[in-house]
């Protein structure tokens, strides 16, 4: 399969995600970091990573970032958020009044678990995911108040934490921080 | 790792720790003394923000011991904003560090800021839940930080002065420190390890990955989107600006003033982003009003160095 497998840049964890790809077999050529308009019209899907939704939304609007991808989204391309990249991609944002790239007909609950010192791991199940795996939350969300078009993936101490929306991902956790990379495995087959 | 199913609760909570400072990288971390401030910090698109009572420049103005804040200030901040909110303890104050735990706050600075309050012994930080911060200025000093469970290393730098040439020297010697090791034979690691005073566990972690074994940003000095671009340049992962945003534009009356910090603050972050872009950041740079005067370090006394406390 040839592809090129964008990661934003903007701000946050996206080396841990260029790693992961790496792991996942991609070459170099095949992993593409993206800041700008210009440099999302080259890759075929795109990884959200985990960082500060504020400051990503905020610079994703002031530089046309946001409304390329919103561009993307609609033509098809497969987008998956982690953590922070599925709060930006969330319908909206429960008790805030904050930017979101609207795609994904949820909405978004920050540090749904707490403080830092909540941030926690466990082994959760996912559907499409053979065997069950550790995932990291840290100052994770969750997903409330599905759409009609939305299925729930994965579930954690009874809170909704992988979503799916045609090609459309969102995962509170955060694989690109394990050696894991089964849930990168179910994105690039999306 | 998972594969086996057995991960120590200690393992996993340093993944945690460290998982937090990755999702901090690529961004600005300021320093805010009240609510307003850090709504200010928020909207510019600040990645987390230090609550304390002071910025540096005004601990470095008014002398006698600087401690950590009160609580009900970094709890006033915390409510005030939703990004991650850090706090200062005094090296080696474990009690201060606990109270900050118990506080929940997102991230510990183990700062030479405040007045150190043990001459010896830093907090251990692996007896703590919270992740912690901590200032180093060579590489010697970072690896002996992250031994005792720091999950983020800063430069130093020399804070409340506006001089970002000591964040600058930190950094290149962290660095070149780091290029020393890389280029080491395996068999020299021992040497090197009782040289710099460091685990050789953590030398040999070096040794093979060239970083330092947890995220490296900077802090002490920066003032404009040119001096936060350049330590990104030099090779730090995320910026802190302590006194260089909110002692800015100081002459000004208060609207104007607050104006001209809320633009330096925005046009910082955009210079992360572009660090390396400069037709950006000569656009960046553009008509944000009188920076903070500053100090130079050189005209500092020895004793007036924050940078030589800890050990």
């Amino acid at each position: 399969m040839s592809q090129r497998v964008g990661v934003a840049s903007i701000q946050g964890d996206f080396a841990k995600h260029v790693e992961s790809l790496r792991s996942c077999g991609l070459t170099d050529n095949e992993i593409s970091l993206v800041r700008t308009p210009e440099e999302l019209t080259s890759v075929d899907r795109l990884i959200i990573p985990g960082g500060e939704s504020t400051t990503v939304g905020m610079l994703m609007q002031r530089f046309g970032l946001a409304e390329a991808i919103q561009e993307r989204a609609k033509a098809g391309m497969p987008i998956w958020g982690t953590c922070m990249g599925m709060i930006l991609m969330a319908r909206d944002i429960e008790d805030r009044d904050q930017f979101t790239l609207v795609l994904l007909d949820i909405t978004a609950r920050r540090n749904a678990f707490g403080a830092q010192v909540h941030s926690f791991e466990q082994e959760i199940t996912m559907d499409g995911i053979a065997d069950p795996f550790e995932a990291v939350f840290i100052r994770a969300p969750e997903a409330l108040n599905l759409g009609v078009g939305v299925t729930t993936l994965a579930t954690c101490r009874d809170k909704i934490v992988a979503v799916q929306q045609g090609a459309t991902l969102g995962t509170s956790f955060h694989p690109e921080l394990t050696s894991i990379t089964a849930v990168h495995q179910y994105f690039l087959a999306l | 790792m998972s594969q086996n199913g057995q991960i120590s609760a200690a393992k996993k909570t340093w993944r945690e720790k460290v998982g937090l400072a990755e999702m901090l990288k690529g961004g600005v971390i300021m320093d805010v003394v009240n609510p307003e401030q850090a709504r200010i910090a928020e909207d510019a698109g600040a990645v987390a923000v230090m609550a304390l009572e002071r910025v540096p420049a005004d601990i470095r103005r008014d002398g006698g011991v600087a401690r950590m804040s009160d609580p009900e200030m970094i709890d006033g901040i915390k409510a005030a904003v939703s990004i991650p909110v850090m706090a200062k303890c005094r090296i080696g104050h474990y009690a201060e560090a606990q109270i900050l735990e118990a506080l929940e706050v997102d991230f510990v600075d183990e700062s030479e800021v405040l007045t150190p309050a043990d001459k010896h012994n830093h907090v251990d930080k692996h007896a703590f839940t919270v992740p912690f911060v901590c200032g180093a200025r060579s590489l010697g000093e970072a690896l002996r930080r992250c031994a005792e469970g720091a999950a983020m290393i800063r430069t130093k730098g020399e804070a409340g002065t506006g001089d970002v040439v000591e964040a600058v020297y930190h950094m290149r010697t962290i660095l070149s420190d780091i290029r020393k090791v890389q280029g080491s034979r395996e068999d020299e690691l021992y040497v090197i390890a009782k040289e710099i005073q460091s685990p050789l566990e953590l030398v040999q972690i070096v040794h093979e990955t060239g970083k330092l074994p947890v995220p490296n940003f900077s802090a002490g000095g920066i003032a404009t989107p040119a001096d936060a671009a350049m330590m990104m340049q030099l090779g730090a992962e995320t910026v802190f600006v302590g006194s260089g945003i909110f002692k800015a534009a100081a002459g000004l009356s208060d609207s104007d003033r607050i104006a001209s910090q809320s633009l330096r603050a925005k046009a910082i972050v955009e210079a992360v982003l572009f660090h390396d872009d400069a037709k950006k950041l000569a656009e960046i740079s553009r008509g944000l009003g009188p920076a903070m005067v500053g100090i130079n370090v050189d005209s500092l006394d020895e004793s007036e160095l924050l940078a030589t406390r800890g050990w």
